[in-house]
């Protein structure tokens, strides 16, 4: 039988989730084994439009030409895996989308406009086309990453990690830097998948993986108020990483507008 | 002994039932002994994504081949779909308590099921039917959504051809020329002929059926003791520990997953429990 | 010798120095990321000495005063269930050859033998359940390894936090059960009080000497009053049938609001046993790791159930935690779970409070017709 053959494609984003790959060490070298890798840039392989079994993508759907290579990119594999922030949820990108000024902001930014073929919103890969399988995270965990290979390679949907990053920081017995030290966390309502990785390091989540399952961002907004932040620093930590997510996009928006009708 | 380590079994022969639903027929490979009863169920695994909770329907271990019907739905269950035969897995069990089949002897059996929760009761129909002196009259309901959620058709056919056995169908959409009720299975209760002191019932499906069919029974004068159901829940170590099949103070995969109605009634069908 | 002996502070590394000479992993409290957390420790000198605690709803601080005392403080966020029932362990491993025939390996459970310095009575009560859950009924080989080879220093409580509630659970403060050794805290030294015969053994190697009557009551008045300053408190100790009665109540919606639904009180509380399991293989497929992890009924895999979720939403989620924990723990093992350590109040990051919550709920009379 044929080795599976995969294909690692990017669009607008910073290449750092592709690196999870590329820093898997020796796990890239026995994935190289495992399977036939037709098309990854950062990888030296190209062959755009090769048909594979997984594609994975890397970034947002930004620009006009980004919108003709998805639809080729799915056509031409059996499943499709969204890689990152980015490509999941728009990613930093969709910051343009929030004041909805992409035109006003194009002419002020680049000396010839005419050139920049930017869609008005920077929107996930699911806007779209069909998505089998998102991971989340800016970047990525390889750890994840792999694992979740692994489950495609046996022909087996992977386990989508929803839970609250709490939840991953109870079993890693890391402190509560919300409870010890006041710090807004958004933990509470960021899915789990990094392993718990900031708060290990005493530093508060930031949501980078997005959305957990049941997010309560009305009630974490009241407590982050209750730490002192203004509406305007509220609204930051949802907007920051995933602000196209619809749960943190209309947490955000609802004291984004807020913090404007204070000033 | 390690209550968590599963045994290898090897599948020996695959049915299909319907578009997703099939039955693996399993043969443990090692020469440990193995028995249940029916209404228990194992924790199938399939290597490297992990187990599943599945009833077993055979009536008994005596040929040394459990049927397992399963419904691919979720991606364990998907997983499995893919196997063929000749496909290893891993396997431990049996676990739960199964139906009272000792109890319910000499008595008139109603088996009521619902939607495609009637594997767990087609157990007691094999068993029934293996040991068919020590029973009385065998009433099997069934009722289904749409009459193609009805799998087995050819084995309720056979089964109603069978003496002292009647078989009624329900279903609340039906094909053209479906020659059962249409509407909900309970309403099938006033074609029985009831001999309320005689009669064990056992129920199998959706909660608020199973609700409804324990209390329109008891209301025709079956003790409350004397209907049983199967419930199901999130089952992960299957042997009380995992916690996740809790109802109310019930661990379902140990207490269960077969009840006396009165030990279930008061949380069966509260939403949230 | 008598049941109990007093051992001056400067011989307390004489108490981890027997243990350890006796073959046991000493593990006691030190202060680690801001808060009192059980680790392993060989010198006195790594105890918290001087240190306390100020907890509140969803709020632990530490501050330093100048005293002698290591054990000045209420609880941290864990005690003993970690070390007993690991936050994530390998139960076994499967591996596949060629042919696609299966191996299935046993994880053999850890058998090292622990010491655990500093164990309050709300811990103690937590173990007895965890025992009985883990043990009682069928055994588990990874929980009953450790526990077989756990040896107990209680320590009476003389400082509660402000989110403790032991007293009116019937749990704390003095430990009476499931220690090998309990020490009061005095200033100049230890009260220890043997119990059990591996208590004694071990005793019988300390430079014990006799207590007096005045250190006796010093230490017993220590412990009333750190019974008579908590002010939380459950309404009873027997909420079942009432929580049954009211799962309509509006509360639950009101705390839903609230509610994170994040597990943090159920990964902190010392009783809480549910986990959930799966599988790590490693790339390439040829062998596969089941695990076993902390999983919490305020998450969604919890309800998870083919095709639907039992537990959709925060206000199904809370109420099965409150009336499992408060009601349905007396019909599986006698007793309420709940053994009024506080850590769920003050490690919730919204600070809701079992005791308030579970006051609000069974307060009066049944309100009538509530939300859904």
């Amino acid at each position: 039988m044929d080795k599976p053959s995969i294909a690692v494609h990017k669009f607008s984003s910073c290449d750092g989730c592709q690196l999870a790959f590329l820093n898997a060490g020796e796990d890239l070298l026995k994935l190289a084994g495992l399977v036939d890798i037709r098309h990854f840039l950062e990888a030296g392989v190209a062959d755009e439009y090769a048909r594979v079994d997984i594609a994975f993508v890397e970034g947002s759907v930004s620009t006009t030409d980004e919108l003709t290579r998805i639809q080729r990119v799915r056509g031409c594999s059996r499943y499709l895996v969204t890689l990152g922030a980015c490509a999941t949820a728009g990613g930093l990108q969709a910051l343009r989308n929030l004041d909805g000024s992409n035109t006003a902001w194009k002419h002020a930014v680049y000396a010839q406009p005419g050139f920049i073929h930017t869609l008005d919103q920077a929107e996930p890969v699911s806007a779209h086309v069909k998505v089998d399988f998102e991971l989340w995270g800016c970047p990525v965990n390889g750890r994840q990453v792999l694992a979740a290979v692994q489950q495609l390679l046996f022909g087996v949907a992977p386990l989508e990690q929803r839970d609250k990053v709490c939840m991953e920081c109870k079993r890693q017995h890391a402190t509560c830097v919300m409870v010890t030290e006041g710090r807004p966390c958004l933990g509470p309502v960021t899915r789990t998948g990094c392993g718990a990785l900031c708060p290990r390091f005493g530093r508060d989540c930031y949501a980078c993986f997005g959305p957990a399952e049941n997010p309560n961002t009305a009630a974490l907004s009241r407590r982050l108020e209750g730490l002192g932040l203004a509406p305007a620093d509220v609204a930051r930590r949802f907007l920051f990483i995933n602000s196209h997510a619809p749960a943190f996009n209309e947490a955000g928006r609802q004291h984004y507008r807020q913090g404007f009708s204070d000033d | 002994m390690n209550h968590y380590l599963p045994r290898e079994a090897q599948i020996v022969a695959r049915t299909e039932e319907s578009p997703n639903t099939f039955s693996l027929h399993l043969q443990l490979t090692d020469a440990a002994p193995y028995s249940f009863a029916p209404g228990q169920f194992n924790m199938l695994y399939l290597y490297g994504s992990g187990e599943v909770p599945i009833s077993i329907v055979s009536g008994s271990a005596e040929d040394g081949v459990l049927v397992h019907t399963i419904r691919a739905l979720g991606r364990i269950t998907k997983g499995l779909s893919a196997l063929r035969v000749g496909d290893r897995i891993g396997l431990r069990g049996p676990y739960g308590r199964g139906w009272p089949m000792r109890a319910a002897e000499e008595h008139d059996l109603i088996i009521v099921t619902g939607g495609l929760g009637c594997a767990p009761a087609v157990s007691i129909i094999h068993h029934v039917l293996m040991h068919r002196e020590r029973y009385g009259h065998l009433s099997i309901l069934q009722g289904v959504k749409h009459t193609d959620d009805l799998i087995w058709r050819e084995q309720y056919d056979a089964w109603a051809g069978l003496p002292d056995v009647e078989v009624l169908l329900a279903a609340d959409v039906a094909e053209p020329g479906w020659r059962g009720h249409v509407g909900l299975v309970t309403a099938l209760f006033d074609q029985l002929s009831l001999r309320a002191g005689q009669t064990v019932a056992m129920l199998c499906g959706p909660e608020l059926m199973m609700r409804a069919a324990a209390q329109d029974l008891h209301e025709r004068g079956l003790a409350a003791d004397a209907i049983h159901l199967s419930m199901e829940r999130n089952m992960q170590c299957a042997v009380g520990h995992c916690g996740h099949c809790q109802f109310g103070g019930h661990f379902v995969c140990r207490d269960g997953p077969v009840f006396a109605w009165p030990q279930v009634r008061e949380l069966l069908g509260v939403r949230g429990f | 010798m008598d049941d109990n002996g007093f051992l001056p502070r400067q011989a307390l590394q004489t108490l981890l120095d027997v243990l350890r000479r006796q073959g046991y992993r000493t593990i006691g409290p030190v202060v680690q990321d801001s808060v009192v957390q059980y680790r392993d420790i060989d010198a006195t000198d790594q105890l918290p000495s001087g240190w306390t605690d100020d907890q509140a709803p969803g709020r632990y601080r530490l501050t330093h005063v100048d005293s002698p005392r290591c054990f000045a403080w209420a609880t941290g966020a864990q005690a003993l269930k970690p070390h007993l029932f690991h936050a994530r362990e390998v139960l076994w491993s499967a591996r596949r050859d060629d042919t696609g025939r299966l191996a299935f390996s046993e994880q053999e459970p850890d058998v090292r033998r622990l010491a655990v310095i500093g164990a309050r009575a709300c811990d103690l009560a937590a173990l007895n359940l965890q025992d009985r859950h883990f043990l009682h009924t069928i055994n588990d080989p990874y929980y009953a390894a450790k526990r077989q080879g756990l040896f107990v220093v209680a320590v009476h409580c003389a400082y509660p936090a402000d989110t403790c509630f032991c007293a009116s659970t019937g749990d704390g403060p003095r430990a009476k059960q499931g220690f090998d050794l309990a020490l009061s805290e005095l200033d100049d030294g230890f009260i220890v009080e043997i119990g059990s015969e591996r208590g004694r053994a071990i005793a019988a190697q300390l430079p014990l000497l006799a207590t007096t009557g005045e250190q006796v009551r010093e230490a017993t008045d220590a412990i009333t009053e750190a019974a008579n300053r908590q002010f939380r408190q459950l309404p009873s100790t027997h909420l079942r049938d009432t929580l049954f009665s009211r799962l309509q109540h509006p509360r639950w919606d009101d705390v839903a609001a609230r509610c994170l639904a994040c597990g943090n009180c159920t990964s902190v509380c010392p009783t809480c046993f549910c986990h959930a399991e799966h599988d790590d293989v490693e790339l390439g497929g040829t062998a596969s790791r089941h695990l076993r992890e902390w999983d919490s009924c305020f998450s969604e895999g919890h309800g998870h159930l083919h095709g639907f979720n039992v537990r959709p939403n925060t206000h199904h989620r809370y109420r099965q935690w409150m009336t499992h924990k408060l009601g349905s723990w007396h019909d599986q093992y006698g007793r309420s779970g709940c053994v009024g350590c506080g850590r769920c109040i003050t490690w919730c990051p919204v600070g809701i409070d079992i005791t308030e919550e579970a006051n609000a709920i069974c307060a009066g009379d049944l309100p009538q017709e509530g939300s859904p």
